[in-house]
């Protein structure tokens, strides 16, 4: 241990520690200055940045010694006397803070960046900041808002870039920072690595490294021995389930018989230290007998092929998804064209920002007998008794953490608690069990609360990622423009364990004739188990993925048509009383011709702005500029005869005079504005003021049941139930006015926070303190139930409502390189209706950015079941400097049982981006590429070649 | 997890040297460390029991002029680079390259003479230096000696200079003057790999219409950080124009060793860039020594 003074937002502090600490890990656990976070641990993501010395640093490779007698100011260090930097106002204001785990670093890097250019006198352009925040990554705002902020923080007067929407309710429809946003701006936000339990343990995994083996033994006594290690548990130590599971219980707690991916967890240990843990983790010994590898879907249903699950009946075929509408040869026959082609989408990566982390704490935990005072906990505002298995973490599905980590530990669902922390980023990624379960049981044979953070490189290793897909699409149409059929063959490399592919490949079939009123379909689709990393939830959920084939196959079939690609899509696009594929009739809440006509009008206002007529491609020196167009819909909530319901409580209470009501339920936010939409809901059915309105989330003992956070549903289910509790509970109160007055309760009426009848008026603070005094209850439980669907292949609703877009992408090509640069995206999203358009925006360039990654830059690489993406610098998302202009219309063709109109945004964004930049290449420079992410290596090879079509994209064999 | 023990801001080279002569193998010289911590901590480099950081040594964190040659410390930054307007004007090429590496927090760090230890066949700073004619001052036990740089490479992440008994303790080069222009160029592919497909730098010396002078830099374009000598030797004497450089091009591509690197860029490719983006560079160190301007382009891209 040696001296480190520092100088810490200007108070000197010295310490104690060892040399070979980061400055990140003093900051964060010598000093307890959590609001820096880790994202990756090495210098690529840049969220852990501070200013060394004024200099912004990625404090999470830095070695706290190089520091020594160095001025640190980190993001607790910019509020003054209470009042927020300018960079925090703005990034308030500009709504550029969503899940808010990379927001210090963002606000961190930014604040350099002004510094110097005041220091300089200089104005901060946007090139500015695309330089100063070119590595630090943020994975849901799409940097729009970001940029924006930092240009209004500036002194230059910039309004955050909220699309036109329908007139407000009196808080429906207003723009409103999310309730969450204050803390995750100062640095105040706690996640779940920011907790710290007095006596805590510090636990690791240990991982299989082979992706298909056979056990015969788990050696762990040598591990157990290690000083300071203090269980170290194995299959055999799970007393209850041993597998858990989203759909189908397939996968292991800790492996026994074999392992399937190079993720498979063998065994956990807890110890005093994570280095002591990690030590340990080297000393288990696992003999392997090692088995052949299957890694390829197609490969996997070959009957030579290394079977996954033996225990199942259909080999590795984990399920087979049908589609079926009319006469495939007679749609056929009435073709006049018929494009045929063959595509390749990647595994993706979610690439939250925060790894996953979860910590147990045991029943009848007792911070006093470890010399602990504080409860951590209680920094939320909330008192804990932990009477029972307490597991906080970030999670999507809180309750069936419970009743999956319930299972495996044998104990009834209520002795088992989820606490949900704030959550750094989900995209899907966080709806299966990571740690949980083993939390739990550490917790519960040590004693002691035990804290599990995942590495980055083990989070990219174990967690179910999107599908790699191989889809073959034919496309028939008549010389019309009319689509006559549609058949396809998707295969999905589901992974090593079912998590939710059944779910995501069975969008996928669904989806894969497009948002087309098409005669004739059929979609075969067969999920397939490999050695790979499972693959579940992530945005889009298999739309995605066939999304960019139907739309590519569009393009080529108006091609041969020589009709228009975006008058070829309206010709098709569904409209009210067209009939999916699925057979379901479109009875309303279809604003799709209206997204196509949206986009087209800005494609085009773009030309006339400089004066010239619309063109689809030209050529300028050495480079080659097109537009390119995608359209897409996706489903709002689960659908297909799934119970699909939520439930809220919603509660108010008067504190100093003032009314304030709170909403709970399970559901999660993780940077989709989630909080702000449920506030909201409640503000305007009691007349609240939105800032007198609290939301808590995803604490089982104290939030009803809202289902998954999935399938873009909990604006609308939650939001509804919200909603629903709100008003009931509004009705109770006007009862109890009128029980007050003796009055019957039909003469009164309620407005503007307010009761009235007959010249008589009450307000909120006086029925609720009616109530009260009446022993009447304050809170309403609301268990929202969306309307019923039906299974696919019964015809009818299979989903309860579509979200629909389009987009174009203006791209450009460099003759020399065959480097990509996506210079514009125009897009327009029917969302029924905009519950909170700031929110709402930034889900909409989020999704874009996303997708843009996923046409561009993101493939998560397996080579014969091993992960070669195993750090994150070789895992790209886009960053700031990849952010193109996005033009953004809102359009609102409300559905009957939305909360106010609403559907789903959360996905729909993040889908029709890939083909519309794709399309835009094959318009540049007449290669079309099959298979993306795009590789500029072979498109230039391939152009110069004169080749017109690729299925390379980058990360394949070749 | 600890990834060393010790870590030391020695004050003088001697001090630095005489640490690591203490650790007897088990003490390695650390620059900004973006790199050599991320190998330790990845498991491709073993872990050490101390780390010497140069970066506090007296004069050493500063870019001084003397006898004629710019001189860098081993702790001077990629940022201290791209911001020194006696660099910007008279090293262009060495900013352009230092300007692209990483992002600015990385640049804020990363010092050149970590990335010439690193001797990686396209370390960009590297390129950047070779192409300008730089020489490395190497400390040890029996002293300070410099050397032309293109002498201490080995192989790929290989140099004469071990990290473990020696330290790069300066780096120079002469000044560009009149007449002179250098530029930098790199291709990098969006996707996840962080190293160039491929780059390039050039170093011109004009007289008249004639090019009198001129070092090219191209990596990876062999095992080691490559100086394109054929390439030189045939451009000495010729007058520049579209025609030269393809033939200069093509030169080039005859001395140079392409490989396919998985997921980082075939040699099809490679050989393209050499093609396309070697007569760009060359052109516009002609036109810098032309014009005598000399703004960096494409720094913080």
């Amino acid at each position: 241990m040696s001296d480190l003074k520092l100088q810490v937002n200007g108070k000197w502090v010295e310490l104690d520690v060892p040399q070979s600490r980061y400055l990140a890990e003093v900051l964060r656990y010598d000093l307890g200055l959590t609001g820096t976070k880790i994202g990756c641990n090495e210098s690529e993501c840049g969220i852990c940045s501070v200013l060394v010395n004024g200099t912004p640093v990625n404090s999470c490779i830095y070695p706290a010694f190089k520091a020594q007698g160095a001025a640190i100011i980190t993001i607790e260090g910019l509020e003054q006397d209470g009042r927020l930097h300018p960079l925090q106002q703005a990034f308030l204001d500009h709504g550029a803070v969503q899940c808010g785990f990379c927001t210090p670093g963002l606000i961190m890097t930014a604040k350099a960046l002004l510094d110097e250019k005041a220091a300089a006198k200089q104005p901060v352009t946007e090139h500015d900041i695309k330089v100063a925040l070119k590595d630090t990554y943020c994975r849901c705002t799409g940097y729009q808002s970001v940029i924006n902020a930092i240009l209004q923080a500036s002194g230059q007067d910039v309004k955050p870039y909220i699309p036109k929407t329908k007139a407000p309710c009196q808080t429906i429809g207003h723009a409103l920072p999310n309730p969450d946003s204050l803390a995750k701006i100062t640095g105040r936000a706690m996640y779940t690595d920011d907790f710290v339990f007095p006596g805590m343990l510090y636990a690791r995994t240990k991982r299989a490294g082979v992706p298909h083996a056979r056990i015969r033994h788990i050696e762990t006594a040598e591990a157990a021995a290690l000083p300071g290690v203090r269980a170290v548990l194995t299959h055999a130590d799970v007393p209850g389930r041993q597998n858990h599971g989203l759909v189908t219980v397939d996968w292991p707690v800790l492996c026994s018989d074999k392992v399937r991916y190079a993720g498979d967890a063998v065994a956990v240990v807890a110890a005093d230290s994570e280095e002591i843990a990690a030590a340990a983790l080297e000393l288990i010994k696992v003999d392997y007998e090692t088995l052949p590898v299957v890694d390829d879907p197609i490969q996997a249903g070959q009957p030579d092929a290394p079977i996954v699950h033996e225990e199942r009946p259909d080999g590795n075929l984990l399920k087979h998804i049908k589609v079926r509408k009319g006469d495939m040869a007679a749609g056929f026959a009435a073709a006049d064209v018929v494009v045929e082609r063959t595509y390749r989408t990647p595994m993706t990566e979610q690439m939250f920002l925060e790894p996953e982390c979860s910590i147990g704490v045991p029943r009848g935990y007792d911070p006093t007998a470890f010399g602990g005072t504080i409860d951590p906990a209680a920094q939320r505002g909330v008192q804990y008794r932990h009477d029972k298995t307490t597991i906080y973490c970030g999670t999507q599905i809180p309750y069936l953490d419970r009743e999956q980590t319930a299972a495996a530990l044998n104990v009834p669902p209520e002795q088992v608690r989820i606490v949900a922390a704030l959550m750094g980023g989900g995209f899907g990624g966080k709806e299966d069990i990571a740690a949980q379960i083993h939390v739990a049981l550490l917790a519960e044979r040590t004693g002691r609360p035990v804290k599990m953070l995942y590495t980055r490189a083990e989070s990219l290793l174990f967690h179910p990622k999107r599908h790699a897909t191989i889809i073959r699409i034919k496309t028939g149409a008549k010389r019309d423009g009319r689509l006559t059929a549609v058949e396809a063959e998707l295969y999905g490399d589901g992974g090593a364990y079912a998590s939710l592919s059944e779910k995501v490949m069975t969008r996928a079939t669904t989806h894969a004739s497009g948002p087309y009123d098409v005669p004739h379909v059929k979609v075969d689709c067969y999920a397939m188990y490999t050695n790979n990393t499972p693959c579940g939830a992530f945005r889009g959920f298999g739309v995605t993925q066939s999304c960019f084939a139907v739309e590519s196959n569009m393009d080529l079939v108006a091609r041969e048509l020589g009709l228009d690609p975006i008058a070829f899509r309206r010709i098709n696009a569904l409209d009210v009383g067209g009939t999916t594929c699925t057979g379901q009739v479109m009875r309303e809440s279809v604003g799709l011709q209206e997204c196509i006509a949206g986009v087209e009008a800005d494609m085009r206002a773009h030309h006339t702005a400089l004066g010239e007529a619309f063109r689809w491609s030209w050529s300028e020196g050495r480079k080659h500029y097109a537009w390119g167009i995608g359209i897409g819909y996706k489903n709002t909530g689960l659908g297909g005869g799934a119970p699909d319901k939520a439930s809220a409580i919603v509660e108010t209470g008067v504190t100093d005079g003032q009314v304030w009501a709170e909403v709970r339920t399970s559901s999660a936010e993780m940077g989709q504005g989630l909080p702000a939409v449920l506030a909201a809901c409640a503000a305007e059915e009691l007349g609240l003021p939105y800032g007198q309105v609290r939301v808590l989330l995803g604490d089982t003992d104290h939030c009803p049941d809202g289902g998954p956070t999935t399938a873009s549903r909990q604006t609308y289910v939650s939001g509804n139930a919200a909603r629903h509790a709100a008003r009931t509970l509004r009705a109770r109160l006007q009862q109890v006015v009128a029980d007050h007055f003796g009055q019957p309760v039909e003469q009164w009426s309620f407005a503007d926070g307010q009761f009235s009848a007959n010249g008589t008026r009450a307000g909120l603070v006086e029925a609720i303190e009616w109530a009260q005094a009446s022993g009447q209850p304050t809170w309403e439980e609301y268990e929202y139930w969306a309307p019923k669907t039906q299974p696919l292949g019964t015809g009818g609703d299979m989903h309860v409502a579509f979200g629909f877009g389009a987009q174009a992408a203006l791209v450009e090509v460099d003759d020399d390189t065959g480097a990509i640069k996506v210079l514009k995206i125009v897009g327009a999203h029917d969302v029924g209706r905009a519950i909170n358009p700031l929110t709402l925006e930034g889900q909409i360039e989020g999704g874009i950015i996303m997708c843009l990654g996923n046409a561009l830059t993101e493939h998560f690489i397996n080579e014969q079941g091993q992960a070669w993406t195993d750090v994150m610098a070789r895992y790209k998302m886009p960053s700031i400097k990849h952010t193109p202009e996005i033009i953004s219309r809102i359009i609102e063709h409300q559905t009957a049982d939305g909360p106010y109109g609403a559907k789903g945004i959360g996905e729909l964004s993040s889908i029709p981006t890939t083909p519309a930049i794709v399309n835009a290449i094959a318009n540049a420079v007449g290669v079309r590429f099959c298979s993306v992410p795009v590789d500029q290596d072979a498109l230039l090879l391939a152009w110069k070649a004169g080749e017109t079509e690729c299925l390379c994209g980058w990360g394949y064999e070749h | 997890m600890a990834y060393w023990n010790d870590y030391y801001t020695p004050h003088t080279i001697e001090e630095a040297v005489e640490i690591l002569g203490r650790y007897e193998g088990r003490a390695c010289m650390i620059g900004g460390g973006t790199d050599l911590l991320l190998e330790i901590q990845q498991g491709h480099r073993p872990r050490m029991d101390a780390l010497v950081d140069p970066t506090r040594i007296e004069g050493l964190d500063q870019i001084v002029e003397e006898d004629g040659w710019l001189v860098i410390g081993a702790g001077v930054t990629h940022t201290r680079i791209v911001n020194d307007p006696r660099m910007r004007q008279h090293g262009t090429c060495l900013v352009e390259s230092c300007g692209v590496i990483g992002g600015p927090q990385v640049r804020n760090v990363a010092t050149l003479a970590g990335n010439i230890a690193h001797a990686l066949p396209a370390g960009d700073g590297t390129i950047g230096t070779l192409a300008l004619g730089g020489e490395v001052q190497v400390a040890q036990a029996s002293g300070l000696a410099w050397q032309p740089m293109e002498e201490i490479f080995i192989g790929p992440g290989q140099s004469t200079v071990d990290p473990k008994r020696m330290l790069i303790a300066r780096i120079r080069f002469r000044p560009t003057g009149e007449h002179e222009g250098s530029a930098f160029r790199r291709v990098m592919r969006p996707q996840g790999i962080a190293l160039p497909m491929i780059g390039m730098a050039a170093r011109v010396r004009l007289a008249g219409e004639q090019i009198t002078e001129v070092r090219i830099a191209i990596g990876p374009a062999a095992k080691v950080p490559l100086l394109a000598v054929k390439t030189m030797q045939a451009l000495v004497g010729q007058t520049p124009s579209d025609k030269t450089f393809a033939a200069a091009a093509e030169t080039a591509l005859a001395e140079v060793q392409l490989r396919t690197s998985r997921h980082r860029a075939s040699a099809a490719y490679r050989e393209e860039m050499i093609r396309t983006q070697l007569p760009l560079t060359l052109a516009k160190a002609v036109e810098r020594a032309h014009t005598g301007q000399a703004e960096p382009e494409g720094v913080g891209a």
